[in-house]
């Protein structure tokens, strides 16, 4: 038998309650501080504007396409590489009114004006209101799954694992952001997508550390509370790498390969999975224990039937 | 105890047969073909039109692979891209304007797999490369272009009734009708109310007389969006088809959005000046009464409109509408039968038919004038004199220049109506070689993702870990086959989704092997630790797929366009891998290791 992981002794989780505290406390506020003071980098999804992919035949040159893109007279265009050294990024911020449609056709114009050669690679153009829109239901989209999962937790455990598995993973989410806030990565439709995977996906983690709590509970009769946790944590180690290296291979995959596309998406899952790790292990296990789980939760009390004196 | 029933492994046995014969089409591959449909939506392609095609393609010389009736269009299937472009050449020029002759590719899985439904997974636009718009209807101005209506109907109403009236004004989509005395609004609202049903009316007594507005009803307010998003669709589907994109979607997206998929569309830019053309028609008489000099200085007479001619200079029409762009139904270039000039012969529907024959025989020696209004700016196109009464909806128009002219206007009479404006919201345009560039990125990042995972599981695991690996490709034949089969779009982030879902799926199968083992450990049997691994992780498995499902549906239900394409495949996909990784991995541990009754050791 091949493991990587022969815990044998329980690892005493519980007891580093200060510690760990302190790194998500710090981490948090740090997100929080990114958010707050730098903001996320939202894509043309959220804000609305327009984006254009365009190839050129040799490496490009950016202050040409810049000096071409002048004459049609629009305001704050942005141009810069990406990839490779023969794609370019074109952005425009939103306009309102109907010629915002045809801003891409006046850029490709004016591109194939200047150099025939140019192919265009994708337009995203999204009007104000729908990014509006699509900003508003993807901030519903995260209330409902957080919502969706705790009322999932409480039914199949109990109210204190469906409070210390959301805040728990909350805390992950709110992780990704900051990052993303930090290094002002492009946060699009698709990372968002990522997000919210992740958040099911991390859910899982702790689900499978409760189940292993709840089975503790009913079989290790003597044991108390921490202990216990701290069994089911050490048990559930082993799976919990695994698993999670299986989905990390799976995502670097997506990241060495996927493309531009796929990049921003797969870097939101991987510190979405490192975290996910650490937040189910070590934030939701002690806040379960500061929420107060006790044994009589699981375990319901023999009812005494009384016989009638006569 | 590790030992299935026949029927389970019969039912696993049938599962797979099907998951094989629905994934087996997206192998093939595509060939050129050349697809032919109606261009008017009306119309069905039928056998006729088969051996019509079919004629011509023998008259030319062309070889083809295949020629077949499919849905309301013909396919033909060449063998390269040059036979491709001759053949539609040959095609349109045979079969004329009245038919849609467009490039496309088709699926060259063999004829019985088509058959049973068996079809590639429908690729989304940006795999394949195309144009999606989401086009937004201007409500207001539909609801404004609607009491613009009722202001005519009032008038010949009031007309009619012999009430006399003021000015009709509009305001906003109300319309307002001022009387001299409280008994004639009284007489009017009574006589309106009867006539027009769809209408509230509201009496005012203001200072300097009396007047009545009259507003829609709140139903008749969205019988009248309904109706103008119907009849927008229709000119777009019109519209489209000019264009010649083999396979477009037009949907209607909520109460006043339309959503436009031209998948392979190169000229995006000429996509969308045809579709964002905003031109309505309106027929209105001239007035022939009007004062030249003041027309021609451009002040127009009272209820009337000045509105400058092809040529450029003034005329003035009345305000009221006699026809609208929704009463035309078909319209073709063509020639006067006496004089050989170039005309356009227009078809009415009843209720256009019946007020032009009115119209014209009131109106006899009187000019009639053909107004294009284009983002807000109205134009004359050809304003003809009326020789007689014309009945029948069937109407001929002279005086275009020359054909090229006549056959302009009848396109634009015949797309050109909309029953209100409509701006493009969103565009995602994607170049063809990116589609392909997309499809071989997540192809990759699929494979080698999965070939690292494989390895590392059978190498962690042994043969037990061997069994979870090959329930791990069954799930991922399973989750293509579920995608071709209910023809889901798969998008790149669909395809992300697979590669994330795989790599989530192996965790039931990490579950129950760490179990297995931790029963091993324990001092349990072999038996009765493959028993317990599995009974006991089922529980948790259930679990942890539910939360990522409520994610999975939440996303699919809130997201748009590429989300949900990540969504459906993200559902799917831990649907499958429940089955996959329970069962399928389950029969193959028992055929292996359930048999032996003295089994002393597995391989964990």
């Amino acid at each position: 038998m091949l493991e990587f992981f022969p815990f044998r002794k329980t690892i005493p989780f519980m007891s580093w309650g200060k510690v760990t505290t302190i790194i998500s406390l710090t981490t948090f506020l740090f997100s929080v501080w990114a958010l707050w003071d730098r903001g996320l980098n939202l894509g043309v999804d959220f804000t609305g504007g327009t984006l254009i992919e365009v190839k050129t035949e040799q490496a490009a040159d950016i202050n040409r396409i810049r000096s071409a893109l002048v004459k049609t007279g629009l305001p704050e265009i942005s141009v810069q590489n990406f990839g490779s050294s023969r794609d370019v990024l074109i952005r425009l911020p939103a306009q309102a009114g109907a010629s915002a449609a045809q801003t891409s056709n006046a850029v490709m114009a004016a591109l194939q004006a200047d150099d025939p050669k140019i192919t265009l690679q994708k337009v995203d153009f999204v009007g104000p209101a729908v990014g509006k829109e699509l900003y508003d239901s993807g901030a519903l989209a995260l209330l409902v799954v957080a919502i969706g999962i705790m009322l999932y937790l409480a039914i199949r455990f109990e109210w204190r694992f469906a409070v210390a598995g959301m805040l728990a993973n909350l805390h992950d989410i709110v992780i990704i952001l900051g990052v993303f806030a930090f290094f002002q990565w492009e946060f699009t439709l698709t990372v968002l997508a990522g997000v919210l995977a992740i958040l099911g996906y991390s859910v899982n983690e702790s689900v499978v550390v409760f189940d292993r709590i709840r089975e503790n509970i009913r079989k290790m009769r003597g044991a108390t509370i921490p202990h216990i946790i701290d069994d089911a944590i050490t048990r559930t180690m082993s799976r919990t790498i695994i698993t999670h290296g299986s989905t990390q291979i799976m995502v670097l995959s997506m990241l060495f390969f996927g493309g531009e596309a796929l990049h921003n998406f797969a870097l939101a899952l991987t510190i979405g999975i490192m975290f996910g790790i650490y937040s189910s292990v070590l934030v939701a296990s002690p806040l379960l224990l500061m929420l107060g789980v006790k044994r009589e939760h699981f375990i319901k009390p023999v009812e005494k039937k009384e016989e009638a004196v006569v | 105890m590790n030992r299935y029933p026949l029927w389970k492994y019969i039912l696993i046995g049938f599962t797979l047969v099907v998951a094989f014969l629905y994934t087996l089409p997206n192998f093939f591959g595509e060939v050129p073909a050349v697809q032919v449909s109606p261009a008017r939506a009306t119309e069905q392609a039928d056998t006729a039109l088969l051996e019509r095609a079919e004629t011509a393609l023998k008259t030319a010389g062309l070889a083809y692979s295949g020629l077949e009736l499919a849905g309301n269009s013909i396919k033909v299937r060449l063998a390269g891209t040059d036979e491709q472009i001759k053949a539609k050449d040959v095609l349109q020029t045979a079969l004329g304007d009245g038919y849609t002759v467009a490039l496309n590719l088709v699926s060259a899985s063999p004829h019985w797999l088509a058959s049973i439904g068996s079809l590639p997974m429908y690729l989304g636009l940006d795999l394949r490369g195309g144009v999606h718009f989401l086009l937004e209807v201007d409500m207001k101005a539909a609801l404004e272009k609607a009491a613009i209506r009722y202001q005519g109907d009032f008038r010949t109403e009031l007309r009619g009734a012999k009430i006399r009236y003021g000015r009709i004004t509009r305001e906003g989509a109300a319309v307002v009708v001022h009387f001299a005395t409280r008994d004639q609004r009284d007489a009017a609202i009574e006589k309106l109310a009867g006539t027009f049903t769809d209408l509230t009316y509201t009496p005012v007594d203001q200072a300097d007389g009396f007047s009545l507005t009259a507003r829609l009803k709140p139903e008749a307010i969205k019988q009248v969006e309904n109706f103008a998003l119907q009849q927008n669709i229709t000119t777009l589907r019109n519209r489209v088809n000019e264009l010649g994109v083999a396979e477009p979607v037009i949907q209607q997206q909520g109460a006043n959005r339309v959503v436009v998929q031209l998948p392979g569309v190169q000229d995006t830019a000429k996509a969308k000046d045809i579709l964002g053309r905003t031109a309505t028609l309106e027929i209105r008489m001239v007035d022939e009464q009007a004062d030249p000099t003041l027309v021609s200085q451009g002040q127009a007479p009272f209820g009337d409109d000045i509105v400058p001619s092809r040529e450029g200079f003034p005329i003035a029409v009345k305000k009221d509408v006699v026809l609208t762009g929704d009463s035309i139904t078909d319209a073709s270039p063509g020639f006067d039968s006496t004089s050989g000039q170039a005309a356009v012969h227009i078809n009415l529907d009843g209720k256009g038919a019946r007020i032009f024959k009115e119209v014209t025989r009131e109106n006899v020696g009187k000019r009639m004038a053909i107004l294009l209004i284009e983002k807000g700016r109205a134009e004359a196109i050809t304003a003809p004199v009326i020789r007689e009464e014309i009945g029948g909806g069937r109407v001929q128009i002279t005086g275009m220049a020359n054909a090229q002219e006549a056959s302009d206007v009848a396109l634009l009479l015949r797309a050109g109506a909309l029953a209100a404006p409509m701006q493009i919201i969103e565009e995602r345009t994607v170049g063809p070689s990116m589609g392909a560039e997309n499809i071989k990125k997540g192809f990759n990042a699929n494979i080698w993702g999965f070939v690292a995972v494989v390895a590392f599981i059978t190498f962690y695991y042994r043969i037990i870990g061997l069994f979870s690996s090959l329930a791990l490709a069954i799930n991922g034949f399973f989750l293509i086959a579920l995608l071709s089969m209910i023809q889901a779009t798969l998008t790149l982030p669909g395809m992300a989704a697979i590669a994330l879902t795989l790599g989530m799926a192996i965790d039931a199968n990490v579950l129950i092997n760490e179990r297995i083992r931790e029963e091993l450990r324990n001092g349990a049997t072999p038996q009765a630790a493959i028993h317990a691994g599995y009974d006991r992780a089922w529980g948790t498995i259930l679990d942890s797929n539910l939360t990522t499902l409520i994610a999975g549906i939440a996303l699919f239900w809130l997201g748009s366009g590429p989300v949900r394409g990540f969504a459906v495949v993200l559902c799917l996909g831990i649907l499958t891998s429940m089955f996959s990784a329970v069962t399928v991995s389950r029969a193959m541990v028992n055929l292996t290791y359930g048999r032996r009754a003295r089994l002393t050791k597995v391989s964990i």
